[in-house]
């Protein structure tokens, strides 16, 4: 058993990563992940209670192009790079836990 | 390689008056490609019919008295994350073969209304992330110096292919180090410009607070011109920066004279005795150019690593979230979407891909989000208000590029840790959004090229390419 983060928690997180794992995936990612966060341990010697954080290396706000229409991407050209497309949708399997 | 090479300008100036072709200039690099691509793998993809298709274009618009523009036949390589429309864009991995863009990178289309011809999509570590190709799901590129050795990543294609003289000039994308540790390791320039000096419009999300694109060149002066045409602002990208940028290739006219390098003195050791030894003699020549050196601290350059390695996951669990097997790319078929996403994404993923998609959607987990990324960013303002201070006192700053010359296939072995740590010298600056550049200053152990990195702090690219450029003198000579 890892010290900061066990077993129980990675399969957790493959399944919140929409990632499927094996049974050797997660003792091997148990490991690795619990050695990277170890070093992150290091940051606990940094006083951080009065720092704000920073989100963006260049600040800018309120981001936005002008509200007309202009092309966008051909519909036909997006839906042939899909694995599967129908009468002009993508095309999934039924929805999980729904279906 | 080694050899002196023409200058970029030089070429489009011959192109452009008819001296040469571009379709002369073309065939050179797709002999060298013919010759030695098979051996080093710099490419996913040759677009050797494309390129022809374009530089016969470029001849005959220089034949009707039209003016192709400032690269008019300079050939260019870009690495495999960024969009080309109809032309597979791969980003190394398997979830992505196939894939034909329906648009074109803004970089893209910039090149080619500068008269450029792109002669193909060079290979990198799985998404960008790695620092030596070997994450690449089409196989490692060679370092074209030694090709027992890695030409480091993750645009090491990119690298690789200037190197060798397969294009004049490469694009690449630098996350926390992958345009300037291949630049070192391969012994050509490299630049990662001011975070939002480059559209990213069309360049695949790796981690979106750090991602900057950026050139790799034979010369300083190649490297000034590219930015000249690719930078500037881009509406398609809410995150470039809304103003025009002053020439490059007018300030590196200027010297060093008066101009202020800092040592950092905390710097974090590692860096091998070769290297290091290199990085003095950088220091000596621009004290002999008329810099006068001085010392600074930068006491959070330490903890970037360590930060960058919670944030940079973090954003790409979110980035990478949209391959599902839905819009693009490959699918395996499940009986329910959950069940074809969990196991798409498991067959389409590498290893390193998937370590660092789990390490951030931990980060981001609730209950752990201020004990890791929430921490994490506020490391990072610490490391930007440390390099703002010290740039009070220093126009730039200089450090070793990568702590070793290119290393050998396999030689990191199977703790990740120990590759993150090739990038300890260039990750800060991703961190504070600042401007980084690796110029070849000589070799070190077993005859390999080394980088000397120039830092400057936001949109000073001028003072950064002066100092490159001083360096590029000085190791001429």
């Amino acid at each position: 058993m890892s010290a900061r983060i066990s077993a129980t928690d990675v399969a957790k997180v493959a399944r919140l990563a929409r990632l499927d794992v094996t049974p050797a995936e997660i003792d091997l990612m148990t490991s690795q992940l619990d050695g990277m966060l170890e070093h992150f341990a290091d940051v606990d010697l940094l006083d951080l209670a009065d720092v704000t954080p920073m989100t963006q290396p260049f600040p800018l706000s309120n981001v936005f192009r002008a509200d007309v229409v202009r092309p966008c991407l051909d519909r036909e050209e997006v839906l042939a790079a899909a694995p599967a497309a129908q009468d002009g949708y993508f095309q999934v399997p039924p929805i999980g836990g729904e279906g | 390689m080694g050899a002196a090479h023409s200058h970029a300008s030089d070429i489009a100036a011959a192109v452009r008056n008819g001296v040469t072709t571009a379709t002369a200039v073309l065939e050179g690099h797709l002999a060298s490609i013919a010759q030695r691509e098979p051996e080093i793998h710099a490419f996913n993809l040759v677009l050797a019919d494309q390129a022809r298709e374009c530089a016969a274009t470029i001849d005959a618009q220089v034949a009707a008295g039209n003016d192709p523009g400032p690269l008019a036949g300079v050939t260019i390589a870009l690495k495999d994350n960024m969009c080309t429309r109809g032309v597979p864009t791969t980003c190394s991995s398997k979830i992505l073969e196939g894939w034909k863009p329906p648009y074109n990178a803004t970089v893209v289309d910039t090149l080619a209304a500068a008269g450029a011809v792109i002669v193909g999509k060079t290979n990198l570590d799985e998404f960008a992330m790695g620092s030596s190709t070997e994450n690449s799901a089409f196989g490692p590129t060679k370092n074209p110096h030694d090709t027992t050795r890695v030409p480091g990543g993750s645009s090491g294609g990119s690298a690789a292919a200037v190197a060798a003289g397969f294009s004049q000039i490469a694009l690449g994308s630098d996350t926390g180090g992958s345009i300037r540790q291949p630049a070192a390791h391969c012994g050509v320039v490299g630049v990662k410009p001011t975070y939002g000096y480059v559209s990213r419009y069309g360049l695949v999300a790796f981690a979106s607070s750090l991602d900057q694109i950026g050139p790799f060149t034979n010369s300083v002066a190649d490297a000034a011109l590219m930015l000249d045409v690719i930078g500037g602002h881009d509406p398609l990208d809410s995150t470039s920066i809304p103003q025009q940028h002053p020439s490059l290739t007018e300030a590196i006219q200027q010297g060093v004279e008066g101009l202020r390098i800092g040592r950092i003195t905390d710097l974090p050791a590692g860096a091998d005795p070769d290297v290091q030894e290199r990085l003095e003699a950088a220091f000596d020549a621009l004290r002999n150019a008329g810099a006068t050196i001085v010392d600074v601290t930068v006491p959070a350059f330490t903890f970037g690593l360590t930060a960058y390695y919670l944030i940079a996951p973090a954003e790409a669990s979110s980035n990478l979230a949209r391959y599902d097997g839905v819009r693009y790319g490959m699918r395996v078929e499940a009986g329910d979407t959950n069940a074809m996403y969990g196991a798409t994404r498991a067959a389409g993923f590498g290893e390193e891909v998937k370590r660092r998609i789990m390490l951030g959607t931990y980060a981001l987990s609730a209950g752990y989000y201020d004990a890791y990324y929430g921490k994490a960013l506020k490391v990072r303002r610490l490391i930007h208000d440390d390099f703002q201070r010290a740039y009070q006192d220093a126009d730039v700053l200089l450090t070793p590029t990568s702590p070793t010359v290119a290393f050998k296939f396999g030689e990191k072995g199977d703790n990740p840790f120990t590759m993150y740590l090739c990038d300890t010298y260039t990750i800060p600056s991703n961190l504070a959004g600042h401007p980084g550049m690796s110029v070849p200053f000589g070799t070190g152990a077993h005859g390999m090229p080394v980088g000397v990195q120039v830092l400057a702090g936001t949109l000073q690219e001028p003072v950064m390419f002066r100092v490159g450029a001083a360096l590029e003198r000085a190791v001429a000579k």
